[in-house]
């Protein structure tokens, strides 16, 4: 799920994040492109437009554009408005009632009900230790109820005895006197599938509603569902109340914008989703982590994050005046260093940048770790003043001196000071490539070739 | 056709679920065009609807371009542009609406089943096992879901209701020798037709398609030109997913035609329309319910009109 539109927003925010600085018109361009990945991805319209709205009316306008790095705010500003979307937190079911608890599953015809009742029988008792009981409502499908007694045998646990004939509201009042007579913390009742706007079966849902008074009332819906979702779950929520929805064939590859059109709809969360035929095959929903892997960018967001809150602005603003008139000094090396390692040093950072796998191996190679950022920087501290800001005047007998200083060797010292000369060329090329975009690759050019 | 006398008969029942897959489309034309000059603006936003009518951004596009092509910058009315879009959308259905038709020659005519999980593929089997019965057909069903639980009680259930026996063997048999049984059988009897069900299964899964790709060689070895057809069956609440449905499903079990399915709910299906642009495949019919009466002929311009709000038969 949800590769498509990973890919897609990707290059669009490749594209911004390459830019030094954004104008309003960049955004607006970058936002269409957006509107059309969420689009494809089958995010329903209604929602796509609240959503870029929402994005551009924090984008433009406040301090991202005149911010160190605009492409990098934007994106955090998308995948903020992507959390909000599908909710911030992970939501478990929630069965804290006078037992027995009634989970009632509804949705459209082959949405996977059946399938998740079993599930979801099979969770509660295996993991949480509950006596669960599984009753099929379904009357309309033929087999249905046998289906879920065979699937009640795989998961081990029980199911409502079938009597031909009955109707749905009569079964849920037989599961409710079973469930209360046998002690069961949780009856789980499989409902008939049912087109949201059938009328006829949709009051028939209202009516076991009310019967059973479901602790959860869950939407049991198709990840591969494309414009329609909103309707539907909509309707499902404005006719019978929902408190959660739980996404099905999430091992398919569909693109998952129903998950997000469905979430915004209803404002209910997602609270399991099925990865599989199996009846082990259930999992939580972690939003969190879904947004980010809709943005494909590693944990860019903490990156930014953290940068946010441990670079000094001024700071860094003051640095790129500085690189810009070519008077970048090892002063500044030394302050560069220092953030870096307020960033969580070389590992920390490697972590979050995107598409860093590869590098994170020469890295290994390397033998790079946060050592050397700690022993470069003692060795910067055991320089005097002059030395700091006229590297040239470092000949042997000063290099032996700062070495014994920083409880370094020579080689050390040749090291760093190579390093700035390094940095230094680097800083020249990045200056063409526009200020803004320094301090990127300002810490770049710390990593040794 | 009549659908006067019967509210609920042959395409009466069928528009009355196109119309309602037709709303939001027609309320956002209507909405966005009431007596306006065809600027960029409202091109765009006629793009953006023919995308949430799941039609795919190239189609929706194309649509539009050749839309623009013809009345940029001029006064139009509502009517004129679900016209225009109507008739662009009948000109690439129209190839592709093509009914299933069972060779006499071929005895039995064997049509395998296909797709994902849930879209319909046990329920059509019943459908067309009536379809064909009612064409004066003698019907044979074999139940090639031997993986999801009661789904041999299921077809089993609709080969009453047809009354088509059903060749099967336990849950968890090998869905290839059942096949095979069944195709020999159907031959011993002089069958017309074989309608041979699957499980339901995700594209993306190689073992599970691999399966199907037996499934087939089984066939073929008994009749190197079976399966006659072989039919993907699509939930129209499907989205841009449908594409990787249909290709994957095409290459590895060579389908040869698509069956549409649950188009009575408000799902727009809209997605058949770049699906036919891009593969071409023959749509056979739609199914617009539960019961074995609810398969119609899939008809382009029915569709087309349908799907932009227009009279189906204008
Ligand atoms: N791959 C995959 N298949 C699933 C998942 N959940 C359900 N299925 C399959 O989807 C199909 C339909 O599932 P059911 O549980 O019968 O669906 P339902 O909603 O009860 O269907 P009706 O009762 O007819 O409305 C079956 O083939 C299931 O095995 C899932 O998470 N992944
Ligand atoms: N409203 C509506 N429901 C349909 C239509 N076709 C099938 N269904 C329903 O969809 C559900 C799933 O249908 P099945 O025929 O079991 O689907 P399947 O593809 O065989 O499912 P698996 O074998 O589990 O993959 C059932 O509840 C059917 O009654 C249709 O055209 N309209
Ligand atoms: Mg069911
Ligand atoms: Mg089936």
């Amino acid at each position: 799920m949800f590769e498509t539109l990973s890919g897609r927003l990707g290059d669009v925010f490749d594209r911004l994040r390459k830019r030094g600085s954004l104008s309003e018109a960049d955004v607006t361009a970058a936002l269409r492109e957006v509107r059309v990945a969420l689009l494809e991805a089958d995010v329903a319209l209604p929602v796509v437009k609240s959503f870029v709205d929402k994005v551009r009316n924090r984008a433009v306008g406040s301090e991202v554009l005149r911010s160190v790095t605009p492409g990098q705010m934007v994106v955090k500003i998308v995948h903020d408005q992507l959390v909000e979307m599908l909710g911030a937190e992970a939501s478990d079911l929630d069965l804290e009632v006078v037992p027995p608890a009634v989970i009632m599953l509804v949705g459209l015809q082959g949405s996977g009900k059946t399938t998740t009742t079993a599930k979801i029988g099979r969770r509660l008792a295996k993991r949480d230790k509950k006596k669960v009981m599984l009753a099929s409502l379904d009357v309309q499908r033929p087999a249905a109820q046998e289906q879920l007694a065979v699937l009640g045998e795989q998961a081990e646990v029980n199911t409502l005895p079938i009597v031909k004939g009955e109707t749905p509201a009569t079964i849920a009042k037989r599961a409710m006197q079973a469930a209360r007579f046998g002690g069961y913390d949780v009856v789980l009742l499989d409902t008939a599938g049912r087109l949201h706007i059938d009328e006829a079966l949709m009051s028939e849902l209202v009516e076991v509603r009310d019967i059973s008074k479901p602790a959860e009332t869950l939407l049991v819906a198709d990840s591969l569902t494309g414009q329609d979702a909103v309707n539907i779950a909509q309707q499902f929520n404005d006719r019978i109340g929902l408190s959660g929805i739980v996404l099905t064939r999430v091992d398919g590859d569909g693109r998952g914008g129903a998950a997000l059109s469905m979430r915004a709809v209803t404002g209910c969360p997602i609270k399991l989703v099925g990865v599989g035929e199996r009846l082990d095959a259930l999992e939580g929903f972690h939003p969190d982590r879904i947004a980010s892997r809709i943005l494909g960018m590693g944990d860019v967001v903490s990156l930014v994050e953290k940068a946010a809150e441990s670079i000094e602005q001024e700071e860094a603003e003051k640095l790129a005046r500085k690189m810009q008139k070519g008077g970048f000094d090892l002063d500044d090396f030394a302050s560069q260093i220092r953030q870096m390692r307020k960033l969580g040093g070389m590992g920390g950072l490697m972590g979050m940048l995107p598409g860093v796998g590869k590098m994170k191996k020469q890295l290994a190679g390397a033998n790079v770790d946060d050592s050397i950022l700690v022993k470069t920087e003692a060795i910067i501290s055991s320089m005097t003043p002059t030395e700091r800001r006229n590297a040239k005047v470092i000949h042997a007998s000063r290099k032996r001196r700062i070495a014994a200083g920083s409880g370094t060797t020579v080689q050390d010292v040749n090291r760093v000071l190579k390093q700035y000369k390094d940095l230094s060329v680097m800083m020249k090329k990045v200056n063409k490539m526009g200020q803004k975009g320094l301090m990127r690759h300002g810490l770049q050019g710390l990593m040794p070739r | 056709m009549t659908t006067e006398t019967k509210p609920k008969g042959w395409l009466g029942r069928l528009r009355a679920g196109l119309s309602r897959s037709a709303q939001s489309l027609t309320g956002g034309i209507t909405g966005l065009f009431t007596k306006r000059r065809l600027d960029d603006e409202a091109l765009e936003e006629l793009e953006e609807l023919l995308i949430a009518a799941d039609l795919g951004a190239p189609t929706a596009a194309k649509v539009t371009a050749a839309l623009a092509k013809s009345r940029y910058d001029k006064e139009v009315t509502p009517e004129e542009i679900k016209g225009f879009v109507a008739d662009e959308i009948e000109k690439t259905l129209a190839p592709v609406a093509q009914p299933l038709v069972a060779d006499p020659a071929r005895k039995p005519f064997v049509v395998l089943v296909v797709g994902v999980n849930g879209t319909g593929k046990t329920t059509t089997i019943g459908k067309l096992a009536r379809h064909f019965r009612d064409a004066g057909k003698s019907v044979m069903l074999a139940a090639g879901d031997t993986f999801r639980a009661a789904a041999i009680e299921q077809l089993q259930v609709w080969g009453e209701r047809t009354g088509a026996p059903v060749i099967a063997r336990d849950t968890g048999a090998d869905a290839a020798g059942l096949v095979y049984d069944a195709l020999t059988q159907a031959r011993k009897e002089g069958r017309d037709v074989l309608l041979i069900d699957t499980a339901g299964r995700l594209h993306n899964k190689a073992d599970l398609m691999a399966e199907l790709t037996k499934v087939v060689r089984v066939i073929h070895k008994i009749d190197d030109e079976a399966p006659h057809a072989t039919l993907l069956v699509l939930d129209a609440t499907t989205g841009q997913n449908a594409h990787r449905q249909v290709e994957i499903f095409r290459e590895i079990a060579g389908v040869t035609g698509l069956v549409v399915t649950k188009l009575d709910g408000t799902a727009r299906g809209g997605v058949v329309v770049s699906l036919a642009e891009r593969f071409g495949l023959p749509i056979h019919a739609v199914g617009v319910g539960e019961t074995a009466e609810d398969l119609r002929p899939f008809e382009a311009r029915a569709f087309a009109r349908n799907l932009t709000g227009l009279d189906a038969e204008g």
